[in-house]
């Protein structure tokens, strides 16, 4: 498929309920033909049941969906052949082999024997799981699973792929890997609708951005665009002995330039202009306190999601190390 | 053409992975025999008796067969979500359930003639109508087997599954007139015996078999093909109303 531009998800007013919980609330987005879009947002934002709905497995409440030309709003399953879906937990049949599952995924989309063999030799070559072919899947380790379960994703080649939390839960070298082929997926034109958690990850994949938060689309943009407000921004991080945290009311009213805040057991100094450490220093020092470690900070697209949605890079944080190592970049 | 690519390769892959395993071919085999000598052992009676028997142990065979594996497995691939990749091909959810049907179908067939087998070294069998016979097996299977899909439909956890399987099954043999005529029964149970389906292919097996029936045949399989129907279309509803949320 070669990419236009035109979207090729259009979804407008979409909102669910389950019984008295509202899901998803009145969220309006597009994706383009051949674009990376990431839905990035906490545990419990309403990523899943997005996809869900737009993939058949949920019904919706009110709205409207078009996937691929295709008015899904009424008949779900109208767009089905167009779509690969990756969910968030690897869901492949645990007494088949590797290449098994690979064979019988591709007969659910009419794919014929010889096709759908030769294709599923080339993505255990592509995924790196030939010497796993004829392991059943029960006996595949995290990132295995997670592998074979895209390698299943895509094993139609569809034009529009759901990646539901692709590296959640697996090691680093495995969740590198799934970045790795999520990346080139993209570049040979399939358009790719990515939902994850982690921050970096949206950053570093996505051409574009929504951020969802309790079932609600805070803002949707492309990362160059969200990243703008604070790239012209210097920032410094101070570690000091005990006390200095406490310093920062005192900091700002001396340093009228800079702001200064406590984040995470250190003082944040930021500015508009390059930051001029050594005073600082020098008033902490003679203060008693002993600085230990000063290091210039890049703001990134967290600092972003935190000052758009308001919610704690802590509590992003904690889902990460919940999830494991798939974080890791 | 693609959709029966689909459909065959879920039958295979539900044969393969469930229905063909040495549990249940050994299960399909001992179930039948351990019901007949049983009876056997009970009534005192001989080889004579293997042709009034042979109705309730095919239909047992089919019923315990069908609804235990269906339902089981059928919930089991939904607790594990690989269900969702059925829901997600592009085939209707009919012709989808019919492929997820169609394996237990046949496993329930399959294990009705077990019986015969070993029938036909014991008794002559030549004066049984198989032209009904084939038939009222096929709708006795089929009509368990969306019996055992209404059940995984309506649950969530396995044991729940075997648990509402059994409340339906047992019943059935001593209400359906597998091992005595439904007249035996008290009056107040009769209502019960006409609202299950496996009582009309009872019927026809005791026809077909022994030359007694109830019912007219083309009633039987009139009432079959209905429930059939019947709970086919009640559990596709159901499907679509508790698990396409």
């Amino acid at each position: 498929m070669k990419p236009d531009n035109s979207p090729v998800i259009e979804v407008s007013h979409l909102t669910k309920h389950f019984g008295e919980v509202l899901a998803v609330n009145d969220i309006s987005f597009n994706v383009k033909e051949g674009e990376l879009f990431g839905f990035l947002g906490p545990n419990g934002a309403g990523k899943t049941t997005t996809i869900n709905i737009l993939t058949g497995l949920a019904r919706l409440d009110s709205g409207m969906i078009n996937i691929g030309g295709i008015d899904c709003t009424r008949n779900p399953k109208a767009a089905q052949h167009l779509i690969g879906v990756v969910p968030d937990e690897s869901n492949l049949y645990p007494e088949l082999t590797g290449f098994e599952n690979l064979c019988f995924c591709a007969a659910l989309y009419g794919i014929r024997k010889n096709e759908r063999q030769t294709r599923a030799r080339e993505l255990l070559e592509t995924f790196s799981l030939t010497e796993a072919a004829d392991r059943k899947f029960a006996g595949y380790s995290k990132g295995m699973k997670r592998k074979l379960t895209i390698a299943a994703g895509i094993i139609h080649k569809p034009p529009i792929l759901f990646l539901d939390e692709p590296t959640t839960g697996i090691d680093v070298a495995s969740a590198r890997q799934v970045r790795q082929i999520t990346a080139n997926l993209h570049r040979a034109g399939t358009t790719v609708f990515l939902t994850t958690h982690y921050i970096e990850e949206a950053e570093r994949l996505c051409e574009r951005i929504a951020f969802i938060v309790n079932g609600s689309i805070i803002k949707t943009d492309t990362v160059t665009n969200l990243l703008q407000p604070v790239q012209g921004k210097h920032v410094m991080l101070l570690s000091v002995s005990n006390g200095g945290l406490k310093l920062c009311e005192d900091l700002n009213p001396a340093f009228p330039s800079y702001c200064f805040e406590n984040a995470q057991g250190q003082i944040r100094i930021e500015s508009a202009a390059p930051v001029n450490i050594a005073p600082i220093v020098r008033f902490l020092e003679e203060r008693g306190i002993e600085v230990t470690e000063a290091r210039r900070y890049l703001p990134s697209l967290e600092d972003v999601f935190i000052q758009v949605t308001g919610i704690e890079a802590g509590l992003m944080r904690k889902e990460k190390e919940k999830a494991g190592g798939g974080g890791n970049l | 053409m693609t959709r029966w690519i689909a459909f065959w390769n879920i039958l295979v892959k539900d044969m393969r992975a469930y229905y063909l395993k040495p549990p249940n071919i050994s299960w399909g085999i001992i179930f039948p025999l351990a019901w007949t000598g049983m009876f056997f052992i009970r009534t005192g009676s001989g080889l004579e008796s293997v042709l009034t028997l042979l109705p309730g142990v095919m239909t047992i065979s089919v019923l315990f067969g069908t609804t235990s594996m269906l339902a089981v497995t059928i919930t089991f691939e939904k607790r594990s979500r690989s269900f969702e990749r059925l829901l997600l091909a592009p085939i209707s959810l009919e012709l989808l359930m019919l492929a997820k049907t169609s394996g237990a179908i046949l496993f329930g067939v399959v294990n009705a003639f077990v019986p015969v087998v070993i029938a036909a070294f014991l008794t002559d069998l030549s004066g049984i109508t198989w032209t009904l016979v084939v038939p009222a097996i096929l709708l006795i299977g089929i009509v368990s087997t969306f019996l055992g899909l209404f059940i995984a439909v309506s649950v969530s956890e396995i044991f729940e599954a075997q648990t509402f399987s059994n409340f339906f099954r047992f019943p059935m043999i001593f209400l359906c007139g597998l091992f005595f005529p439904i007249t035996a029964l008290p009056v107040f149970l009769l209502p019960l015996s006409y609202i299950l389906p496996v009582t009309y292919g009872v019927d026809i097996l005791h026809g077909a078999v022994n030359g007694e029936h109830i019912l007219s045949f083309a009633l039987d399989f009139l009432i079959l093909g209905a429930f059939c129907i019947g709970l086919f279309l009640l559990s596709l509803r159901n499907i679509k109303r508790k698990w396409i949320l």
